[in-house]
């Protein structure tokens, strides 16, 4: 009758806090509203230390606010000398003991979670042709920008990660240059991408984004690498499984497709003399180029990771780009002009028409 | 021989506190230094707060935001609370064990030196170049990738200071076991003596680490070590190791003095002695060997794997357990006492609650999987700073009250006291609590700017109003230090309430401390004495002879070596400047000459004889004295 008792309390306490606290954030970007199981489990160690460590703040307040009103020299009167008590083992014991249980409580889910996140066996696994099981991406962080690499697929994209929904994702990180960390607030926790290891983790993506208010998750560069750490945003675009089985087909029809010097549209001329010794446009093969692979650039969300993505942003972008985003690799070593050269108005007008057309989706 | 108490010009008290040795006014010299990097660094923050007081501001550039967040997290652990705790424990030390001066005056002296000199290096920064950007932790690729001097400066300016203060740790500790008077046994220390004695014990072994990571971050950038780099074979998790490893002691470092500081507050404020106090003393000794055991909770998103995750997790809720037992007898001195609520037991009380609320939030961080989630995030920035303000920025702010009669023998205005408290308070609440929600809402830390429309705006603007407000709390607290010299003597325990034997000196403290050696017969020993209705506390030996130290000027010609030494170092991996390694090579000649002459000559300090003692009490306490 009591354990029931308690057992109800904690769930009506659990239940106002999650109201309380789901009151908080957007769907694509706060830890509140997970949409994956990484995160959910998350959510729930979050509720129940909250719950716990409330309870463990409102009892000493009450407490202490008690002793307080109780106390106070006004109250006892100026001459008064309290007894000086020296201690009581009785009520010491009491306050270790109550801790540790309370402790207990939370070591156990915790443990528990941690080796379960950090299970990634299977990525492994093979079937029968010896084809990998589970899907894997190769994530690189890069000043300031993210390569997502497919090895299974043969495919590459940068910037825009594309995920199917409900199967566990695996994840090998890494960092190009200095140390940056991979994290996807609204559907699980991060990892570090450290320069001479890979970390592995998974992740799992259980809503479709094109619902969301941008039509994708935000994910968010959580180590400081720099001036522009805080503009080293990426987006998550989850798609159905058979959508993004089509997606991959997509981007394997892009293998090589490049652009050519002799073309009579200015834009791809001039990518082809300006941009393509850095910026693949096939999303075919592996990553490791210099820039971010453009293939998918019409079907992104945003310009270098939070510019509204239009042409307008595009051309600013081209023509300035440490404005932007300082000390991002597109400038000399002085960070006066960009390693391409300064462009015409015409070139920049022409190329961020043709780079704003390069999509698998449309 | 009354020279002790001749008047003196400007210069030569300029060259007196240069030269001193004294504790008390060294303890002087820190408060002032560390006051003035508090101020810089609480200005680095409001400027950092302006510029994300709303979304895609362009009041600070990406760059010196960056150099602001460094400088601003190293100025304040390193040169603003370390200084100011070390000002209350040169000052409080030696007089609550019944001690003359601190064990090594000299070394005393040179800690100071190396510290001063050392931070001033470090903010030459911002004139020379750029400050270090790479965080107050940084992280290897990060700063080894950071171009120019700035990084430079950190790990030399930081190596100079953290001698003096590993320097000034071995003295406290010397000082506590071997200079307490008869009967003072350390189950009858104040409270504020013991978290001094187990926070020099941290600083001796987790400042070594720091020193080891410097240098060889130091080689890494002057001479291409490749410690860290790992296109050479090196590894960049090293750093973050041998950084946490000194790092989370340097928390506890900060933190027991300023428990320590509570622990003597609310008893004087509640008329009672502390309860449950070899409990605290234990807790103080647990949270002290913990504080080594958990430095790779900061880790946790590293990938060490679970097994480590999980043991580093469990050891660091661990520290729950005598952190709360602390607080439960914090609560319980003032339970059935005489609660007066002055400004520094205001402190006090304004403490419990705000110390508790960031003590949980560490909790959740130590659960691993939930860590993954808010590391690095803005949930962080809220519950240290919950950590560090609600516990040792209030602690010094309420110590400085309560101990500024022994400092000064002045009192501080009680009103505006009072008044300091509220709009700090409310303000560092305002600031902090509402990050806890940004953290969760996916913010990250250390970012210079945000777009719109992420659901942050509002919080961000409420944080900035905020710090806002606590910049004013800290404006009116210097103003009532300043109109303090106004004011009139406090005298001898002016607060009524004081329980140790810091308050049973007559004001002004004269400059040996204690005419004759007391005799503890007890805990809090002042209040001992007070209630069997005597006017002094019992001695230990009839007057006679002291033995003081001479002044010098060697510890300050030492820093000022290594001080000039480091400009060489700093500049000599520019191959444009060949004269760098003749200022390397002058500054350290400087310094060990200096140490030779230290070692050669001969300086047994001098006797201040019966009569001495009898005039200078004279001057300070007869006719026309207590100034």
């Amino acid at each position: 009758m009591m354990k029931g008792l308690k057992k109800w309390r904690l769930f009506s306490l659990l239940a106002v806090m999650m109201v309380f606290l789901s009151g908080c954030g957007e769907d694509y970007l706060s830890t509140l509203k997970p949409s994956g199981e990484v995160g959910k489990q998350q959510l729930n160690l979050l509720l129940l230390t909250t719950v716990i460590m409330t309870l463990v703040v409102v009892v000493v307040s009450v407490i202490y606010l008690l002793a307080f009103v109780k106390y106070r020299r006004s109250r006892v009167g100026e001459n008064v000398i309290p007894k000086q008590v020296e201690g009581s083992h009785t009520l010491e014991v009491i306050w270790t003991v109550i801790p540790i249980i309370l402790l207990l409580i939370i070591a156990v889910p915790v443990v528990t979670t941690t080796y379960k996140f950090a299970d990634v066996a299977a990525m492994d696994e093979v079937d029968e042709e010896g084809n990998k099981t589970a899907l894997t991406i190769n994530v690189t962080a890069k000043l300031y920008w993210w390569e997502f690499e497919y090895p299974n697929q043969g495919i590459v994209t940068a910037q825009e990660l594309v995920v199917p929904t409900g199967e566990k994702v695996y994840f090998n990180l890494k960092a190009a240059d200095v140390k940056h960390s991979f994290w996807i607030p609204a559907v699980g926790g991060k990892m570090d991408t450290n320069v001479e290891n890979l970390n592995k983790f998974y992740l799992v993506f259980d809503k479709e984004s094109k619902d969301l208010k941008d039509g994708v998750f935000y994910g968010k560069c959580a180590e400081l690498c720099g001036p522009s750490h805080a503009l080293m945003d990426f987006k998550v675009k989850t798609l159905s499984p058979d959508a993004f089985d089509a997606w991959v087909d997509a981007m394997k029809a892009t293998e090589g497709q490049t652009a050519d010097k002799a073309s009579t549209d200015l834009g791809e001329a001039t990518f082809a003399n300006s941009c393509l010794g850095c910026h693949a446009i096939s999303g075919s093969g592996a990553g490791g180029t210099p820039g971010p692979n453009l293939t998918t650039f019409g079907d992104r969300n945003r310009v270098a990771g939070f510019l509204e993505h239009n042409e307008e942003s595009l051309k600013a972008w081209i023509k300035n780009p440490e404005e932007f985003k300082p000390g991002n690799l597109m400038m000399n070593a002085e960070g006066t002009a960009p390693i391409y050269g300064n462009l015409s108005d015409e070139e920049i007008e022409a190329l961020a028409t043709y780079i704003m057309g390069l999509s698998v989706e449309k | 021989m009354s020279s002790y108490t001749q008047k003196k010009g400007f210069g030569a008290t300029v060259w007196d506190y240069i030269t001193t040795v004294d504790h008390k006014k060294l303890a002087v010299m820190y408060l002032l230094a560390g006051t003035l990097f508090f101020a810089i660094a609480g200005f680095e923050a409001l400027l950092m707060r302006i510029q994300l007081m709303k979304p895609n501001n362009d009041f600070v550039s990406a760059g010196f935001f960056n150099e602001l967040l460094t400088m601003h997290g190293t100025t304040m652990l390193f040169l603003a609370a370390t200084p100011l705790l070390f000002a209350f424990m040169n000052m409080l030390v030696p007089l609550q064990i019944g001690a003359r001066d601190v064990a090594f005056p000299f070394l005393n002296s040179l800690g100071f030196w190396l510290f001063f000199l050392g931070a001033v290096f470090l903010h030459l920064s911002f004139f020379m170049g750029g400050a270090p950007d790479a965080g107050w932790t940084s992280y290897a690729s990060l700063s080894l990738y950071s171009p120019g001097h700035g990084i430079d400066f950190y790990v030399l300016g930081l190596q100079i200071s953290g001698a003096g203060t590993l320097i000034s740790g071995l003295n406290f500790i010397v000082t506590i076991i071997t200079m307490r008077a008869p009967g003072m046994t350390f189950m009858r220390m104040p409270l504020f003596t013991w978290t001094s004695l187990v926070s020099s014990a941290l600083i001796l072994f987790a400042f070594p680490p720091l020193t080891i990571g410097l240098l060889m971050m130091l080689f890494d950038r002057m001479f291409g070590g490749n410690f860290f780099d790992h296109t050479m074979g090196g590894n960049t998790v090293i750093w973050e190791h041998l950084f946490w490893i000194f790092g989370h002691p340097e928390v506890y470092i900060l933190v027991l003095p300023a428990f320590g500081l509570f622990s003597e507050i609310i008893p004087a404020f509640s008329r009672k002695r502390l309860f449950g106090y070899s409990s605290m003393v234990f807790a103080t000794i647990l949270i002290g060997f913990l504080g080594f055991m958990v430095w790779a909770h900061h880790m946790f998103t590293t990938g060490l794997g679970p097994t480590a995750n999980a043991i580093f997790a469990v050891a660091t809720m661990a520290i729950a357990v005598p952190t709360g037992m602390k607080v439960f007898n914090w609560i319980l001195t003032i339970w059935g006492g005489s609660i007066k609520v002055t400004t520094p037991m205001l402190y006090a009380l304004g403490f419990i609650p705000s110390f508790v609320a960031g003590g949980v939030t560490g909790v959740m961080q130590a659960s691993a999987p939930l860590d993954y989630q808010l590391h690095d995030s803005y949930f962080i920035v809220a519950h240290f700073h919950y950590v560090i303000v609600g516990g040792i920025v209030t602690a010094l702010f309420g110590s400085a009250h309560f101990y500024w009669p022994i400092f000064f023998n002045r009192m501080l205005n009680e009103t505006l006291g009072k008044i300091t408290f509220w709009i700090f308070f409310i303000g560092f609440h305002l600031t902090f609590f509402v990050q806890h929600f940004l953290g969760l809402m996916g913010m990250p830390r250390r970012v210079f700017t945000y777009m719109e429309g992420q659901g942050w705006d509002q919080f961000n603007y409420i944080s900035t109003i905020g710090a806002l407000m606590m910049g004013v709390g800290v404006i009116l607290m210097v103003i009532n230090c300043l109109m303090s010299i106004k004011g009139k003597p406090a005298g001898r325990d002016p607060w009524g309430d004081g329980r140790t034997l810091e308050w049973s000196i007559p004001q002004p403290i004269p400059f040996y401390n204690f005419r004759q050696t007391p005799l503890v017969r007890g805990l809090d020993p002042w209040w001992i004495e007070k209630q069997e209705g005597n006017k002094e506390v019992t001695f230990a030996e009839p007057l006679g002879d002291i033995h003081m130290p001479n002044n010098s000027a060697i510890p300050f010609v030492i820093s000022l070596g290594m001080f000039i030494a480091a400009f060489g170092a700093l500049y000599n991996p520019d191959a444009d400047k060949p004269w760098s390694i003749y200022i390397l090579i002058i500054g350290l000649a400087i310094t060990f000459g200096a140490m030779i002459f230290r070692s050669v000559k001969d300086d047994h300090g001098f006797h201040l004889h019966k009569e001495d003692i009898i005039e200078i009490e004279e001057q300070l306490y007869g006719k026309g004295g207590n100034k």
